[in-house]
């Protein structure tokens, strides 16, 4: 077995691992963990497949950023720090019948689609292509989402700003704490 | 440096473990000497000497014996506290600051890998460093330390947008993300006769986007004056208030990796990387390393000398100087830049 397959088998068990971790956990805490170290191992699978820079984007966006919120989140929305977040099981029934049909429609895709390996290129650069394509084929999509993500961020500015009053104008400006110097 | 390396030890493996292993070395050795240099600046900038006695010559082993002592004390987990995350997250922070050090030019001859996304890569990786804090702040079961843990992610993930747009105006005039080629792009050639050819003498905006770099990353190495996360006068010692001995002595170890990284990174895409400032003179891969450690430890330096310079900001003041002036600034610097680049 080359170095390759053997990084692959030693990630995958990684990723299924830790994504049971993720579901079968009862504090949320520690899915929000696992699902750290799901993300990252789908990130070394495309390292592994010379896709350098998806692999980058996925620690960037899903650790560096959404899981980061999600930590946030979870423990911004509870009510004390350190009551354990535990999670329930709800709508049992809905919620077995919607997981076997995906389950069974993952399972017909796996065993109808003819699995075709490509041989791996070493070293093919795919930063470069990937901006001229944005910004010749793919400009309109490219665009259109960087609008989006701009109403996204307005609209989460005007969310934030609606709650809280408009200006705290009477109350006299907080004061600095005492500072000391380290060490 | 792979090849030299191949000439003389046997197994593949063994190369490859010998040549991942260089920066390791590397940031150990630093660290000692850095602990050390920033106990005698600190001593030296409020007319003391600092630490004169082990060692014998200005105290130089104070830091190996502190080493020593801290990897005799007892390793001690809070009996309240998550046990797995806690022992797991200052390894977590190490291999995040560590995988960086990767896409880091040390000399002409030597980089760990030369992917093209290299500083996209730097900074997508470092931000680990963050998920890692508020693992040993979460895990700690402790006030201070999750409190300092919040306050680190939100000071990283908002200082992380005027880091990367800053590191965008460098990526507009070399037209590449591997630092390498950003490196050799610098050397040679040498603006108005006499200034080496680095890319902070390129342009008056470079100056600018290298002083905004230069904070942002202050702030996301937590250093004073963007060191809230740790602040002893009010949250006794942020994340790492549970932590004791070795595992203690690995968050501190990050955190001076983690300046030299963001030091070596400002030295490669600003200062000519292993460029000799003499051009071709005093040049070479040894040299080069040289050179790159240097002005690496240049920056480095001046780190600890602000931070006996200016007083801590508060968390408000943090956030204020964060989006209301780094991030517009370095915005319309990016504009600047380009337009310089399409005039001339």
């Amino acid at each position: 077995m080359d170095l390759f397959a053997l990084a692959f088998y030693a990630f995958a068990i990684l990723i299924v691992g830790c994504a049971a971790i993720m579901v079968f956990s009862k504090n949320i805490i520690h899915s929000a963990f696992a699902l750290m170290f799901t993300l990252g191992g789908l990130a070394v699978f495309y390292a592994l497949l010379y896709a350098g820079f998806v692999a980058v984007t996925q620690l960037l966006v899903y650790v560096g950023g959404i899981l980061v919120l999600i930590l946030f989140g979870v423990m911004l929305t509870t009510q004390g720090y350190f009551d354990k977040v535990q999670t329930r099981t709800v709508n049992l029934l809905p919620a077995t019948i919607f997981a076997a049909i995906i389950g069974i429609l993952l399972i017909f895709v796996y065993l109808s689609t003819d699995w075709t390996l490509n041989p791996l290129e070493d070293g093919e650069v795919t930063l470069t292509g990937l901006g001229e394509l944005l910004l010749t084929d793919f400009m309109l999509p490219f665009q259109v989402t960087g609008v989006l993500l701009l109403l996204a961020i307005i609209g989460a500015v005007l969310m934030a700003a609606r709650t809280r009053p408009p200006l705290q104008a009477s109350q006299p400006a907080p004061k600095a704490g005492p500072e000391s110097q380290k060490e | 440096m792979q090849q030299f390396l191949e000439s003389f030890l046997p197994a593949g493996p063994l190369v490859v473990f010998v040549f991942s292993i260089i920066p390791l070395m590397i940031i150990l050795v630093y660290a000692l000497f850095a602990i050390w240099l920033e106990r005698k600046v600190a001593g030296h900038m409020q007319d003391r000497l600092g630490p004169m006695r082990t060692g014998g010559w200005h105290g130089w082993a104070q830091t190996i014996a502190d080493l020593v002592k801290m990897i005799q004390k007892e390793d001690i987990v809070p009996a309240k506290a998550d046990r797995f995350l806690f022992k797991m997250a200052p390894f977590i922070a190490f291999a995040a600051s560590y995988a960086a050090f990767v896409a880091i030019p040390f000399s002409s001859g030597y980089i760990g890998s030369m992917i093209d996304v290299g500083v996209f890569y730097i900074v997508a990786i470092t931000s680990l460093l963050s998920v890692s804090i508020i693992m040993a702040g979460w895990a700690s079961n402790n006030k201070w330390s999750l409190l300092g843990a919040m306050r680190t992610a939100a000071q990283t993930v908002s200082y992380e947008i005027p880091t990367v747009v800053t590191i965008l105006s460098v990526i507009i005039v070399t037209g590449t993300l591997n630092l390498m080629e950003i490196t050799e792009l610098q050397s040679g050639n040498t603006f108005l006769g006499f200034l080496p050819g680095w890319l902070i003498f390129h342009s008056p905006f470079m100056v600018i986007a290298f002083v905004l770099f230069f904070i942002a990353t202050l702030a996301e190495a937590h250093r004073v004056p963007f060191d809230l996360p740790e602040s002893e006068s009010e949250l006794v010692g942020g994340y790492q208030t549970e932590y004791s001995g070795m595992r203690w002595g690995l968050f501190m170890l990050t955190e001076y990796a983690d300046m030299l990284l963001l030091s070596l990174l400002g030295a490669a895409l600003f200062f000519g990387g292993w460029n000799s400032p003499f051009g071709s003179y005093l040049d070479g891969p040894l040299w080069g390393a040289f050179w790159m450690l240097l002005k690496g430890m240049i920056l480095v330096f001046v780190m600890m000398w602000l931070r006996w310079t200016l007083p801590r900001l508060r968390v408000d003041q943090l956030m204020n100087l964060c989006w209301k002036y780094l991030i517009p600034l370095s915005f319309v610097n990016l504009v600047l830049i380009a337009l310089w680049e399409m005039i001339f």
